[in-house]
């Protein structure tokens, strides 16, 4: 294991929510000291960080990785490449592949295939229900031997509320976490956008943000039943905040997350029917875009994720209702939060307490900050270089970002894991 | 003239000079439409392809008679009938009519948008025949011609739309024309049929039919798109006929010189009583269609005078 010291770098801590310049030792692959002003003198490999960023390394809960079944869109190598790229030293994946992760088998499977080609941890997530049908729980027990970190249908709402709170009390009883998607799907069936004028404008089937916050409530109702540890994978509407807050507040152990593309773009981007900003949930208004910005300030919502969804151009050239909804987000995810730092309205300890302390923390992983023992999972990055996004320059398999032609301003210079540079831009 | 867009996908885009130019236009081929020689040249040499992804009998015939009467060589390809059924893109379809070097492309969809798409992957003007709920701007178009033959003027004028505004692209085309050229709109209708957001495109909105259609010097019928109703809009059609259906009761609120419109086919004793439909007096049904016609020749005419000077 390589040794070495960090000199002369921005010093970006979560947990003591702190930006200040000092310098971090790695040894054997973790965090062996850190502190303020002039490094001490170490016999060991120096980088000079010039007064870049040094943050820990983006824990992203929720990527597709398209591995079984759909390889053409994204494989663990140019998800684990893509991954590095972006800062991001750990991926929670999701289990919504074809066929779907719900049993230990493909589980295995998976996991092997992302040992071998990932150079970035690679976590998965398993299926709640049996091929996502809500109907029968998955061997849960056994899918946490193979290593699940939490369940979840990913999109597809367990509409049987009587499966879902079974699946809940035997989550519970196995010390696991279930995700969810809060949405009411009775009414965002069939939907592309949501409700309001844009919508109306351009014809497009809509869903009322309200079905967020019905889909919160009743998940809420089944969680002081059976008390089970609950993640909601993405809050982005403005109603759905009050009913988060009072749960938080009742002492229920739930979370919520929200993802980059619901923080930084609206409704009105998807201009005339540009697929890539189809995503699920639908891009909402300005006001709800500005409510989770400041929950996410404020706590309320704990993390932010990519929602990395790999979508090919067969899938994307279609008619906006035919299209598939999600976006590419894994290289997009830190330059895309840097828009809130630089508009400031978020600080750069706020930003990565939500991307890579608390989503480390649900999952109860060492990694996610700066402290000593901690794993060194890093990333250095220059937060004002800026650039126009090309999205062909992405080394995701699928193209498919909302940013492409953006000015964007931030780069990842050089990505960490236990230690080892896994990137370093060219 | 020359104008000033290359494609019609939607009033949208459109500005009151533009709306003018086609109305003014079409009235001259309204008078060609009447004489025993209904026929020019202006289309001579250029191919017209009607490309129909949902069924329509009404505004396909109208096309092809105004593409046919202008001497356009005019083909109507039925697509819900062929290659999407086999599995092609409307991606794949757009490359397989560039080979083919239409001038003009009319198309109809049943999706928002997806004229937009196909506009941006073909190499000819694409006139919109309706996408989805999204427009449909020639219907608007010729309602427009319709009211201002009628009415002497296309402004300051109560209009009133009523029925099925959620489903209809009939009614958005036609709320952003009107509103366009500063009329005062009206929509009426149940509100799970009107949903309050059209409110902010400046139109008022009502649930009663008695209250809404009071002193309005047009009254504009939409046809209750049941094939897009995906379940519960409206208790049941002699209940919908009862409260939004309109009569001879309901239209003496209006302004006694009211006309009345319906973009067609009609649901009759469903929206509209089948007598008052069929008054000429008031109705002015029957001169949409004719209209229909004159108005597609014009902007046909006009998309076509950009091909040639671009040839």
């Amino acid at each position: 294991m390589s040794n070495l010291i960090f000199t002369n770098a921005r010093l970006i801590n979560p947990e003591a929510d702190t930006d200040s310049i000092g310098w971090l030792k790695v040894a054997d692959g973790r965090i062996a000291a850190l502190g303020e002003g002039a490094a001490p003198d170490a016999d060991t490999q120096v980088v000079d960080c010039g007064g870049q960023c040094l943050a820990p390394g983006i824990v992203d809960i929720g990527v597709k990785v398209c591995e079984p079944g759909e390889r053409h869109k994204e494989s663990y190598k140019s998800a684990g490449l893509a991954a590095a790229a972006g800062g991001v030293t750990t991926i929670v994946t999701r289990p919504d592949t074809l066929p779907a992760v719900d049993t230990p088998e493909t589980l295995e499977f998976a996991t092997r295939r992302a040992q071998a080609d990932a150079p970035v941890n690679v976590l998965p997530m398993a299926a709640l229900t049996k091929g996502r049908k809500g109907r029968e729980m998955t061997e849960i027990g056994f899918l946490q031997d193979a290593g699940a970190v939490a369940f979840t249908d990913c999109d597809h709402v367990v509409t049987n509320t009587k499966v879902f709170s079974r699946a809940l009390t035997y989550t519970k009883s196995c010390g696991a976490l279930v995700l969810a998607h809060p949405q009411e799907p009775g009414l965002s069936a069939g939907t592309a956008a949501t409700s309001g004028k844009f919508a109306a404008l351009r014809g497009l089937p809509a869903v009322s943000p309200m079905a967020e916050r019905m889909g919160l409530d009743r998940d809420i109702a089944l969680l002081e039943m059976t008390g089970a540890a609950y993640h909601a994978d993405q809050i982005t509407t403005a109603r759905a905040l009050p009913a988060l807050k009072r749960a938080k507040r009742n002492g229920l152990d739930i979370t919520a997350g929200t993802s980059i593309h619901h923080l930084t773009l609206n409704e009105l981007d998807v201009s005339d029917y540009r697929t890539f900003f189809k995503i699920k949930p639908p891009l909402r208004s300005e006001d709800d875009r500005q409510a989770v910005i400041e929950a996410v300030r404020t706590g309320l919502i704990d993390t932010i994720s990519s929602m990395h969804t790999p979508q090919d151009e067969e899938s994307k050239r279609l008619p906006f209702e035919e299209a598939a909804s999600g976006a590419v987000a894994l290289e997009t995810l830190l330059p895309a939060a840097l828009r809130l730092y630089h508009s400031e309205q978020l600080d750069l300890p706020t930003l990565f307490r939500a991307m890579a302390l608390n989503p480390a923390k649900r999952l109860s992983l060492e990694s996610g900050r700066l402290s000593q023992g901690a794993p060194a999972d890093l990333v250095l990055f220059d937060p004002d270089v800026p650039f126009v996004l090309d999205r062909f320059t992405l080394k995701s398999k699928s193209q498919n970002t909302p940013f492409d032609g953006q000015r964007m301003q931030g780069k990842v210079t050089a990505t960490y894991v236990a230690g080892q540079e896994v990137y370093r831009r060219a | 003239m020359r104008f000033a867009h290359r494609h019609l996908l939607g009033i949208e885009h459109l500005s009151q000079s533009d709306i003018t130019a086609i109305l003014d236009l079409a009235e001259t081929y309204v008078d060609l439409n009447r004489q025993s020689t209904k026929h020019s040249d202006v289309l001579s040499g250029l191919t017209q392809i009607n490309m129909f992804f949902e069924n329509s009998t009404r505004t396909q015939a109208s096309f092809e008679l105004a593409g046919k009467r202008l001497g356009a060589d005019v083909m109507n390809m039925a697509m819900q009938a062929s290659s999407i059924k086999k599995g092609e893109t409307l991606i794949d379809t757009a490359m397989t009519l560039n080979a083919m070097h239409p001038d003009l492309l009319v198309v109809r969809h049943p999706h928002s948008g997806a004229v937009d798409l196909l506009a941006q992957k073909v190499n000819c003007a694409v006139l919109n025949a309706g996408d989805g709920r999204h427009e449909h701007p020639t219907q608007a178009l010729l309602d427009a011609l319709t009211i201002r033959r009628a009415k002497g003027r296309l402004h300051r004028l109560n209009i009133a739309i009523c029925g099925d505004v959620a489903h209809s692209r009939v009614a958005r085309s036609n709320l952003i024309l009107l509103g366009k050229m500063e009329n005062r709109i009206r929509l009426i209708g149940p509100p799970t049929l009107v949903p309050s957001q059209f409110a902010e495109f400046g139109a008022e909105i009502y649930d009663d039919m008695n209250e809404g259609l009071k002193d309005v010097d047009v009254v504009m019928m939409l046809r209750l798109q049941k094939e897009r109703m995906d379940g519960g809009f409206i208790p049941s059609e002699r209940e919908y006929y009862h409260r939004y259906g309109l009569d001879a009761a309901k239209l003496a609120l209006a302004k006694s010189d009211a006309i009345v419109m319906h973009p067609g086919p009609m649901n009759r004793g469903v929206e509209i009583d089948g007598t008052l439909a069929d008054d000429i007096n008031r109705s002015v049904i029957q001169e949409q269609v004719e209209m229909g016609v004159a108005v597609r020749m014009a902007a046909m005419d006009l998309l076509a005078r950009n091909v040639r000077e671009a040839a």
